[in-house]
């Protein structure tokens, strides 16, 4: 069915409308000064046009770049055969969030990068695609709830962020009764308190999180475990066949050069935070205070530094400026954020490192005195490194500046577990993402350190596989092997990998 | 698994004030009550509009299931509280017990310092303490003797109990390290200080011990918003590097901490803190004003 010869007609470059369907955006101008969301999507129409874009061939690379592997060929076919729900069904196969990573994948470094259609025009907008089908499904109410067969195994997932939801969905999906804990009063982890409206609007989020509720997973908030409970109490005491941590890195770093503990200077967590899940920048009507800078400078270029950088612009500063030590080419944003906050009018200041945060009599800050930066050799993350250029010293004025430069392993879980950390303090695994505590299962940024939304989901469903196949229960992503002829793995006709299958209840 | 708690928040057993701006709630929540240890604190949210506010565990209960908060009227939440938290209502949030727990060593003799609404949180430790079998001088600072609480309390867990007023109408007339130097003058042999208080006492406190080089444990508790390690907003310069009060912390060894910063550190958002202040006190006023008609009828 999949070989080419089968299709009806083979299309070719020259057939797909050339130029990539525009998603409708709001005005630069107008949505520096506001919440609303930036990028308003697709229409039927353009997304009818842009699914035409996809050749279906038969390499489908797309696949292998996306982490959770979305059979997208697939999906955008039932777009164009109009078959909504089949494309939602399609995705939701593998990913549960297409409203969500539609919106926050890096797909130009994913899908869109080693899509066929790219290597002579601008790839589909696969990311576009599948935001539009997510969409649409949240407007239809649609949600796919298999019936599920109870597997009598309770499963606890600690940290409500991406990696967490996805664990717990697959989970959920395998029959286990699962309660997902999060220390916040509302879940959701970085998509709730990091990511702002104006890319990822919460109620996008809740209503994801809503279809997780319909899967019987259960949301426990203001539950800070480790501390209120043990991940060893949890598999001892609380009944948990079995245990995801995916506390995330939240652990914000900053460079230790003189200045740091002026006020006005914060992290960007701190900063997003207040602004996102507080709603400071609805001060006073919520009372979590948030002074706003006026000349704000951000430190950093990946995401969370565009999107600092933006919401210090909607929140009314006169002058908002980005700072990092290489070029633009190496600035780890997605380049869509990047082409937005330029829009905006955010000013870049490329290759330009901090040395100093000069302060006032108050102890504020006035200002920040930088150096420029030349680029080296290439060093271990296989970037140019960046080298200080000796006299070129100048200085910006500012009052607030925001560290967006990477966090470290959230410390809680170490603290309190006698889980195997490596040297950094991420939490080490094994195959199949398990712990040195069997039955307790991690990924995510807290194994992996900062990453994507994708990543973390990706690793959450693979977490889900290990603890499934610890739990013994049939893993459907799998092809089921008969191993008739080899009688060592089976026991009374029974697959031995799959002896949660065939648990015996005896009657108390 | 129930938590002891249900869709409408944690609701609040015990109501106590211990003067026009400090006041002490009990608040149910038994698996909390359960995990506390002296030194740890929680994160509270009144309402769903409100701010996440840390507040220090003053004493926790397992049996009855409760955890003892004592809040001063600062600010715009906790005056809000004050007004709306009465015995039967409830908390939206209570989250923890958050931070290390205090280290109740091998101390022989301890002296355990509060002053004002520091006296609260010094109460399990001086408990802790006397569990442990070591000696303990409780030494407590009010500004006069209608603001003294806790003293019957704490002089069931003191071997020795030096009460310090401003103005001398209760115990020695001075500051706590007045009466610091009392006891220290008393007991040349105390081996450990844990003083919890407002910054400028704590930085006071550790330079009474400094030149005795007694170890002095403060509690700091800096602006924060998450309490997980996550915004760094209670970041706290040591002489060995900086430390996020939530997760390294909240305790420190006072000899080695930068109080000057943390004081500043501590103002960061009085502006805005000021302005819902005074909108809080403008809000208060209207709603008297409108409630007077129906006080008529």
């Amino acid at each position: 069915m999949s070989t080419p010869a089968a299709r009806p007609r083979k299309k070719t470059i020259r057939m797909i409308p050339q130029a990539r369907t525009p998603a409708h955006e709001q005005d630069p101008q107008e949505r520096a000064r506001n919440f609303a969301e930036v990028n308003c999507g697709y229409l039927v129409e353009d997304a009818q046009l842009e699914a035409e874009r996809c050749l279906m061939c038969p390499e489908q690379p797309c696949v292998a770049g996306c982490p959770v592997n979305v059979p997208i060929p697939d999906f955008i076919q039932r777009i164009t055969a109009r078959d909504y729900r089949g494309a939602y069904d399609v995705i939701t196969s593998t990913n549960l969030l297409p409203a969500v990573c539609g919106r926050v994948c890096p797909q130009e470094s994913q899908c869109e990068g080693v899509c066929t259609v790219g290597e002579s025009l601008e790839p589909v907008a696969i990311g576009r695609l599948e935001r539009w089908v997510g969409d649409l499904a949240i407007r239809e109410g649609w949600s796919n709830v298999p019936y599920i067969e109870p597997s009598g195994f309770r499963v606890g997932i600690v940290g409500s962020g991406p990696a967490g939801m996805a664990c717990a969905a697959d989970m959920a999906k395998a029959g286990c009764e699962v309660t997902v804990y999060e220390a916040f009063h509302e879940a959701g982890g970085v998509l709730k308190y990091g990511i702002p409206d104006f890319r990822l609007p919460n109620a996008v989020v809740d209503a994801e999180i809503a279809k997780l509720e319909a899967l019987g997973i259960r949301f426990e908030c203001n539950t800070l475990v480790g501390r209120l409970f043990t991940i060893e109490q949890m598999v001892d005491e609380m009944g948990f066949h079995a245990v995801f941590i995916g506390t995330g890195a939240g652990y914000p770093s900053f460079m230790g050069i003189p200045g740091e503990s002026l006020n006005g200077v914060l992290s960007a967590n701190e900063l997003l935070t207040r602004c996102n899940l507080m709603h400071a920048r609805d001060f006073p009507k919520y009372d979590t205070p948030l002074q706003p800078g006026r000349r704000v400078v951000v430190i950093g270029a990946g995401n969370t530094a565009m999107d600092a950088l933006r919401v210090c612009l909607r929140l009314g500063a006169d002058n908002v400026r980005c700072l990092y030590r290489r070029s633009k080419a190496e600035a780890p944003a997605r380049a869509e954020e990047i082409h937005h906050a330029e829009e905006e009018g955010i000013e870049f200041h490329w290759l330009a490192s901090p040395v100093e945060i000069l302060g006032d009599a108050n102890r504020s800050v006035r200002g920040v005195r930088c150096v420029r930066m030349t680029l080296g050799e290439t060093d271990a993350s296989g970037r140019r490194r960046p080298v200080p250029e000796p006299g070129s010293e100048f200085e910006i004025e500012a009052d607030m500046v925001v560290y967006a430069i990477g966090t470290n392993a959230n410390p809680i879980i170490g603290q309190t577990s006698r889980l195997k950390l490596d040297q950094r303090g991420y939490i080490a695994t094994g195959d199949g993402l398990g712990t040195s505590i069997p039955g307790v299962f991690a990924g995510g940024d807290i194994v992996t350190g900062a990453a994507t939304v994708i990543e973390a989901m990706g690793a959450g469903r693979r977490a889900a596989r290990g603890m499934k196949s610890f739990l013994g229960l049939r893993d459907t992503d799998h092809v089921y092997h008969d191993a008739a002829d080899d009688a060592d793995s089976r026991l009374f006709g029974i697959d031995r990998a799959e002896h949660g299958h065939a648990r015996l209840r005896v009657s108390r | 698994m129930q938590h002891g708690r249900n869709e409408a928040g944690l609701e609040i057993v015990a109501r106590q004030d211990f003067s026009d701006v400090t006041f002490l709630l009990e608040v149910s929540h038994p698996m909390l009550a359960r995990a506390a240890r002296p030194g740890q604190f929680v994160i509270v949210m009144s309402h769903a509009e409100g701010e996440r506010i840390p507040l220090t565990i003053a004493d926790y209960d397992r049996e009855r299931g409760t955890v003892t908060l004592v809040i001063q009227a600062v600010g715009k939440t906790t005056r809000e509280m004050q007004r709306d938290c009465k015995v039967g209502g409830r908390l939206l949030a209570m989250v923890g017990p958050m931070g290390v727990p205090s280290h109740i060593g091998k101390a022989r003799k301890v002296m355990c310092v509060g002053g004002g609404l520091g006296v609260a949180p010094v109460y399990p430790q001086a408990r802790g303490y006397k569990e442990s079998g070591a000696y303990v001088i409780g030494v407590l600072g009010f500004r006069n003797r209608d603001l003294v609480f806790w003293d019957e309390k704490f002089a069931a867990c003191c071997d020795e109990l030096i009460i310090c007023t401003d103005d001398g109408s209760a115990g020695i007339k001075g500051l706590v390290t007045d009466g610091m130097r009392l006891a220290m003058a008393k007991h040349p042999d105390i081996d450990e200080c844990v003083a919890i208080g407002p910054p400028v006492m704590m930085k006071g406190c550790a330079e009474a011990t400094r030149a005795r080089n007694i170890h002095t444990v403060v509690s700091l508790n800096p602006v924060m918003v998450d309490g997980t390690g996550m915004c760094g907003g209670c970041r706290v310069k040591l002489t060995g590097g900086i430390k996020f009060a939530c997760v390294d912390g909240p305790d420190f060894d006072g000899h080695q901490v930068d109080f000057d910063d943390l004081m500043f550190r501590l103002r960061r958002y009085r502006e805005t803190e000021g302005e819902a202040s005074q909108r809080f006190d403008d809000d208060c006023r209207m709603r008297s004003l409108s409630a007077k008609p129906v006080i008529v009828e």
